[in-house]
């Protein structure tokens, strides 16, 4: 026994919220002899309901992975198995757990024999049975707590026929009180002692990690292709790689399906003079990263343009419920958010009462929140009309579909400059397209003529007067 | 027979017994779609609109509707979305639903059936967690069931139906997905007013409902590893209680362990020691205990509160234990 210096420790899938009952692990980010601190995020887990990084409940070593990535486990199966110092278990597990696994219960009993406090008590029960079977309860061996004779006791001294087990019984208590609680007394203490000094520096728990710097603003075109992929010469495959549909690939397939099955898009597009705005930022831009420690990108300033053009017009942020369209007051922007995986729809809450600083920071954060794969369900939930910064890709036009059961999308397409004529004169000026698809049974060109010549307006009349807060 | 979850159950009972009587029908918040919970999925669709009824979201005209149609003839099944919010009900279930049979010296009945998910699933704080039978408990009029496995859901939800009293119908919410059984496909009650041996043993006896009596029985289980048998009764329904067996369960070992979800004050297991320990005295081998949530509302939205609040079968096995070695 005192050679186990380390006990192994199942870490189970957590019970993520009140519906689940399964999820999926995705990209393990530990692997087998790695130390882990607690905390430390293990893997990631895919649900329907939501992704996220599973820390670790407890410190030690990762000895095996038992769900591979891809794999899907049940709330509660284990995952992982941890090597963790016995000692460290034992200062956490307290008082309760730890001695009364050493013991069995016949060791347990017979260390209560010593305390014979109990032994004068008798229940009701033994009482009754004393007197009914005329039993001499001084001749009954007592196993319960503090000596006490026990109902069961004295019905197996009936059921023994009477004296002749009590002697036996007495002496036997008496001899291995001794030993068994001497040996984990002894040993407890010094365990601890040893085992973080020995363990602990041998497993390097300090090994940095790379740090993958998460992006805030856009996807980069400069960023170098992903490896491609290798196909397995030797397989029957015939030149097809099969990739799982991952719960959230599932989602998005599904929600996509739904929008366009449902809703008959229309479409349209606007463009704008943005170049009084690109003054402002690169003269602002410096202040608010001293200020507010992020990047000041043009989509604070789109989001404010769409809010007050949406406050303009209400129906913009409406619902389609067959009888009737429900007009929503608050004005929650979802803002679609690309990965090279997946795209997400985190919402900032109530962003009409928002100026353009407090709608930068929001959307710093739930874009960083979003690559890290840390969105909250809530974070997801309430969009009443999205807004798609697909400029961030480099695109100059696209048709995007609308986030269901929403009236409209509008994306943000690249600024480029180009030769405008203004006064039948030709300047180069900063330009950029903004399009919009419309539930067309909400919404007709009318209107939404109307909605984009005002985010146009909003957005053209940004100047160097322009207060961000 | 077919193995089939908790919720799959007590849907199936639903199913079966509108099929079988045109007087049953569902009414609750967003039923029609198949409740938040699932429970009447699919239900609109094979009985239409007027048969699976959206109310608006107000519990106290869920169950004020239920019993007007329940006196004109129907057999209704009042769904509450979550048992927290029955409060609003309180009044309909405890001053017309319970007494209408002993005001109308008995010529009138009121045959509801009012199904209340319970009981804490983990991260649903207090308004998602609740366990309310105490506060019905002990009100002449009412039956209380809560089934603790899927056979059990489903025999005990076509008793309700078809008894012609108003039935409050607790079903755990942790145990909807997590427990599976086989079910039979057909036709079956379990008699409300009976409860059940699950174990038979010799050095304790549990007494428990709803999920309690799923932790015991895995208790009961590893106990059996260091040598203490326990006896397990489920009682499944809780009002009118199953005096005889219980009675008759605690007798056999003297030691008395009592564990429900619901609050230690004033729960279930406060009268189940009552009655105990008024008829069997000379059968006592130990002080009865009870091993129940604390008295505080219900659990908090965080694990280690809620792992301090609910039970599980590691809190079982070491009351469990402790009793067995008293």
């Amino acid at each position: 026994m005192s050679e186990s210096k380390f006990r192994l420790a199942e870490v189970p899938v957590p019970h993520l919220a009140e519906s689940l009952v399964s999820a999926t692990v995705g990209t393990w980010l530990k692997q087998p002899g790695d130390y882990i601190q607690q905390y430390d995020v293990l893997c990631e887990l895919y649900t329907d309901k939501v992704n996220v990084e599973m820390p670790s409940p407890i410190e030690g070593r990762l000895v095996k992975i038992l769900v591979g990535s891809g794999e899907t486990a049940a709330v509660g199966d284990p995952i992982c198995l941890l090597e963790v110092p016995e000692s460290a278990e034992a200062a956490s597990a307290g008082a309760s757990g730890g001695p009364a696994s050493q013991g069995d219960s016949a060791a347990a009993i017979a260390e209560d024999s010593t305390d014979q406090s109990m032994r004068g008590r008798y229940s009701p029960a033994v009482q009754r049975l004393a007197a009914e079977n005329a039993v001499d309860l001084g001749r009954v061996k007592g196993t319960g707590f503090g000596g006490r004779i026990t109902r069961k006791d004295v019905e197996t001294y009936i059921a023994q026929g009477g004296a002749q087990a009590a002697p036996s019984g007495g002496s036997q208590a008496g001899a291995p009180l001794v030993q068994t609680p001497a040996v984990p007394q002894a040993h407890a203490p010094s365990a601890p002692a040893h085992q973080p000094s020995a363990e602990a520096p041998a497993a390097n728990p300090y090994r940095p990690e790379p740090q993958i710097p998460v992006r805030s603003s856009g996807i980069h075109l400069s960023q170098n292709p992903p490896t491609p992929l290798e196909f397995d010469a030797n397989s029957d495959s015939r030149g097809e790689t099969f990739i799982d549909v991952t719960p959230i690939r599932n989602t998005i397939a599904s929600r996509m399906r739904q929008s366009v099955s449902e809703i008959p898009h229309a479409w349209t597009m606007i463009e704008v003079d943005v170049t009084n705005l690109v003054t402002l930022r690169s003269k602002v831009k410096e202040e608010f990263m001293r200020r507010e420690g992020i990047n000041l990108t043009y989509l604070p300033f789109l989001l404010k343009a769409v809010v007050n053009a949406i406050k303009d017009y209400p129906i913009m942020n409406s619902v389609w419920a067959v009888d009737k369209i429900i007009i929503k007051r608050d004005i929650n922007l979802a803002l679609a958010v690309g990965t090279e995986e997946s795209v997400l729809t985190p919402v900032i809450k109530k962003a009409d009462q928002m100026n353009i600083a407090g709608l930068a920071l929001e959307a710093d954060t739930l874009t960083k929140k979003a690559r890290a794969g840390k969105l909250s369900l809530n974070d997801l939930q309430g969009g009443t009309f999205t807004v798609n910064n697909t400029g961030s890709f480099g695109s100059i036009l696209s048709q995007p579909i609308i986030n269901y059961p929403q009236a409209a999308i509008l994306t943000f397409e690249s600024i480029v400059k180009r030769p405008v004529v203004i006064q039948d004169m030709i300047a180069v000026r900063s330009m950029v397209n903004i399009c919009l698809s419309l539930d067309h049974r909400i919404l007709d060109g009318v209107i939404c003529g109307r909605f984009l010549q005002r985010v146009k307006e909003n957005m053209e009349a940004y100047n160097l007067e322009t207060k961000l807060y | 027979m077919a193995v089939i979850t908790y919720l799959e159950a007590i849907r199936s009972a639903m199913q079966d017994e509108m099929q079988r009587d045109e007087n049953v029908f569902v009414l609750g918040e967003d039923v029609g779609k198949g409740g938040v919970l699932n429970a009447t999925k699919g239900l609109r669709d094979l009985y239409g609109e007027s048969r699976v009824l959206d109310t608006p979201l107000a519990e106290s005209a869920i169950v004020g509707t239920a019993i007007g149609a329940a006196m004109y003839g129907m057999k209704p099944i009042a769904e509450i979305q979550f048992a927290d919010f029955i409060f609003p009900a309180t009044n309909q279930i405890i001053s017309e639903a319970a007494k209408i049979r002993y005001r109308s010296n008995n010529d009138w009945s009121c045959p509801i059936v009012i199904r209340a998910p319970y009981g804490a699933a983990g991260g649903g704080a207090i308004y998602h967690s609740q366990c309310p039978e105490s506060v019905f408990f002990g009100t002449p009029g009412l039956k209380m069931v809560a089934p603790s496995n899927p056979y059990d859901a489903k025999g005990l939800l076509l008793a309700a139906i078809r008894d012609p009293d108003p039935v409050l119908y607790f079903e755990h919410k942790k145990c909807y997905l997590s427990l599976s059984a086989e079910v039979p496909e057909g036709d079956y009650i379990v008699p409300i007013g009976k409860a059940e041996v699950k174990r038979e043993g010799t050095d304790l006896t549990v007494i428990a409902y709803g999920i309690a009596v799923h932790y015991a029985l895995q208790a009961a289980e590893e106990l059996a590893k260091e040598g203490i048998s326990a006896h397990v009764l489920d009682l499944r329904t809780i009002q009118p209680l199953d005096v005889e067996a219980i009675l008759e369960a605690a007798a056999k070992t003297g030691k008395v362990l009592i564990a429900h979800e619901d609050n230690k004050t004033g729960g279930i297991g406060a009268e189940v020691a009552a009655i105990v320990a008024e008829e069997l005295l000379y059968d006592l081998d130990a002080p009865i205990r009870r091993l129940c949530g604390p008295d505080a509302p219900a659990v908090g939205m965080n694990p280690p509160m809620e792992k301090f609040f609910l039970l599980n079968t590691d809190k079982l096995a070491d009351a469990m234990r402790e009793l067995a070695q008293f």
